[in-house]
């Protein structure tokens, strides 16, 4: 079982030597790596190997201390903003606002004027779009699912998600889980930082694992169905 | 995605969110309150005293005021750390400089209208000069500490000690501005003098710092 | 180079004490204020020693902005902190000649306010660089100092304005009083000393944050290398 080994696509990502240095502390200490499309990626390590600061840097968030980084096949990463999610590991929401109001602002970023977008996506996400609570009085697993639906709103072939399942119940988890098998299969990349890899293990292309600023290890997943209850579907 | 497209959305999202909250209009108009009744413990003017005096206390009433606002409308972007979404976005910096300039005009400009008549109250103000250029003066000194304001705002609430930053930085900036709204005001009061000068040079100071901001916008959000 | 610093170090000594002794010893007294007027000789050039340091400060930012070099940087904040000490010299100065020559320790005219501004908003600058995290603090400063130098000028020309409304008196005889050409030549040995001063003071603190930022980089460096924290 192998992802897509298309050669003449071009890597979705591609790392060249990147570092960042907070004062004297190098969270990222030279990562040279290329990743293909249409797979997704399941970043692990334990607290401080770098796995968010990376996932800032390529969403540009933040500036690399030294290195550069190609971003669908670009160095100018402005330029293909509207092709990158980003979901961060604070909510990113207003939560002040209901979800359609949030999603109707954050579609209006991208140059999105059409309700239904902002519909679908929370349907996507198993939420109500009539419900017009805040999103202050939210439980902590919709909240999730709604930054989820902002992230993947304009329909972006990069997803990058940090801790996209910290806090949630485990219900909500799964159906996230599902939900970003399903997106992958229509071809998009994504990059999921998180704890629980197990909660993955259904749907991850690969497990890339960082330690102290690097990536130490990268391993193909293989999808079991003994380890969980999810279904295999066969490719 | 064009500018103006997300200046729109964006101040509609702001407004509608103050207008759920009132935070903001709240603590200000609550502010402005205070400091004209200590104010007026402060001086105890005659009519004729006021009309000299009130063009000082009331722009320092509003300055106060409106440091308030500056703080609050990017306190609201930093909870949940939603900035970040609108940085990951195509959408342009200066969109969101001017949405946001535009909503702290719009809420100072709020307060002015809803303190002034206090002021005429309390202090037993009249106008020997015309009001209408009252209002042109009011309008382009405010947008002249908001539009510095907000610009600074930004800037100071990624540091430590926010709240003392941010009058800290502005003040010093703003004063040419200030000097202008207070004589251009005593000046209309008093119809002493014209008030033709500060209006002019409020308009320079106005173009100069626009300018200003949005050329350095960018880099001050960007700023890690 | 270091060599050549050295040599501009010595000369400056030179010049300060040659100066010095002109404007203490060579230069006449004044008419009517007396020995309180060679103040003068400090407070003057002291002003337009920090002026050339915000003009530095100025450049250094702007640089900073578009080519984000350390460099920049480091001059930025060396010339706002000589900048600032030079200014803080003008206001002390100015006061103490003022008093016993016309009788009042201050008058809010258009020069002596648009100092205290120039004052006001070059240490707001040193708190910002001081009060901001890590990689922000440039970028931060740099966009205030460039705010802090277009509005000085906005600022004297406000005051300017407002003094020409409500006169208040003015020190210092006005702006074009006449200077006795032996004062003259005090003067300029004064104005040349300080200057010098001023650059050297620049050059040391800009050297020491330099090393600053060659520490920061080789433990850095050395974080990369091993595991170090």
């Amino acid at each position: 079982m192998t992802g897509s080994s298309d050669l003449s696509s071009s890597p979705a990502i591609v790392l060249d030597n990147l570092v960042k240095f907070f004062g004297r502390f190098a969270a990222i200490r030279g990562i040279s790596a290329s990743f293909a499309p249409g797979r997704l990626y399941v970043v692990l390590g334990d607290n401080g190997a770098g796995k968010s600061t990376l996932l800032r840097m390529v969403a540009g968030l933040m500036e690399p201390s030294q290195g550069s980084f190609t971003l669908l096949g670009t160095k100018n990463h402005r330029k293909v903003a509207h092709r990158v999610g980003y979901m961060g590991h604070a909510p990113l929401l207003y939560d002040e606002l209901s979800g359609m109001e949030n999603l109707r602002y954050f579609a209006g970023l991208y140059g999105l004027d059409d309700d239904t977008v902002c519909r679908k996506a929370m349907q996507m996400v198993g939420l109500d779009p009539e419900l017009s609570r805040r999103i202050g009085q939210y439980s902590q697993g919709m909240r999730q699912r709604l930054s989820l639906a902002r992230a993947v709103l304009h329909d972006p072939e990069l997803i990058l998600l940090d801790e996209p399942f910290s806090n949630v119940d485990v219900h909500s988890a799964r159906e996230m889980a599902a939900v970003l098998g399903r997106v992958r299969d229509k071809g998009k990349t994504i990059f999921v930082v998180t704890h629980q890899a197990t909660l993955m293990e259904g749907v991850a292309d690969e497990f890339v694992h960082m330690a102290a600023g690097q990536i130490v290890s990268r391993e193909e997943a293989v999808r079991k169905a003994a380890l969980s209850n999810a279904e295999w579907t066969p490719r | 995605m064009t500018t103006i497209g997300v200046t729109r959305t964006t101040l509609l999202k702001d407004l509608l969110m103050e207008w759920r909250s009132k935070d903001a209009i709240n603590s200000m108009l609550f502010f402005a309150l205070l400091v004209v009744v200590i104010f007026s413990f402060a001086f105890n003017p005659t009519a004729e005293e006021s009309r000299r005096i009130a063009g000082g206390l009331i722009w320092v009433a509003f300055l106060f005021a409106a440091v308030v606002a500056l703080n609050q409308t990017w306190a609201r972007e930093l909870r949940n750390q939603v900035l970040d979404a609108y940085r990951v976005s195509p959408a342009p910096p200066n969109a969101l400089f001017l949405a946001k300039a535009i909503g702290n005009f719009f809420f100072v400009v709020v307060l002015e209208a809803l303190m002034a008549p206090l002021f005429v109250v309390f202090y037993d103000l009249r106008s020997v000069g015309p009001v209408w250029q009252l209002i042109v003066v009011a309008l382009l000194g405010t947008w002249a500490l908001v539009v510095n304001g907000t610009f600074f705002a930004a800037l100071s609430i990624r540091t430590r000690s926010r709240e003392i930053m941010l009058p800290l930085i502005l003040f010093p900036i703003s004063i040419p501005a200030l000097l202008a709204m207070v004589d251009a005001t005593t000046s209309i009061l008093t119809g002493e003098a014209s008030p033709d000068f500060w209006i002019k040079m409020l308009a320079v100071y106005d173009v100069v710092f626009t300018a200003v901001c949005l050329l350095l916008f960018e880099s001050v959000l960007n700023a890690e | 180079m270091k060599q050549l610093f050295i040599a501009f170090v010595v000369l400056t000594l030179g010049l300060l004490a040659f100066s010095t002794y002109q404007a203490l010893f060579v230069a006449p007294t004044e008419q009517t204020m007396g020995d309180v007027q060679r103040i003068f000789y400090y407070h003057v050039p002291s002003a337009w020693t920090a002026g050339v340091c915000f003009f530095v400060n100025f450049l250094a930012s702007v640089v900073y902005l578009w080519k984000r070099n350390l460099a920049s940087d480091a001059l930025a904040a060396a010339s706002a902190e000589v900048g600032v000490t030079f200014c803080t010299i003008v206001l002390i100065t100015g006061p103490i000649w003022a008093r016993p020559v016309w009788g009042i320790w201050w008058t809010w005219d258009a020069r002596l306010t648009t100092t205290l501004v120039l004052w006001l908003i070059y240490v707001s600058y040193l708190v910002l660089r001081r009060f901001s995290a890590g990689g922000q603090t440039q970028v931060l400063a740099a966009a205030l100092a460039i705010f802090g130098f277009v509005d000085v000028p906005i600022v004297y020309m406000s005051i300017r304005w407002f003094r020409t409304q409500h006169p208040s008196p003015v020190m210092g005889g006005g702006e074009n009083s006449g200077l006795d050409p032996a004062m003259l030549h005090a003067f300029f040995w004064n104005l040349a000393a300080f200057t010098c001063v001023g650059i050297v003071l620049m050059v040391v603190r800009y050297r020491l944050q330099m090393l600053e930022e060659k520490v920061e980089a080789t433990h850095a460096a050395a974080a990369l290398q091993g595991d170090s924290r």
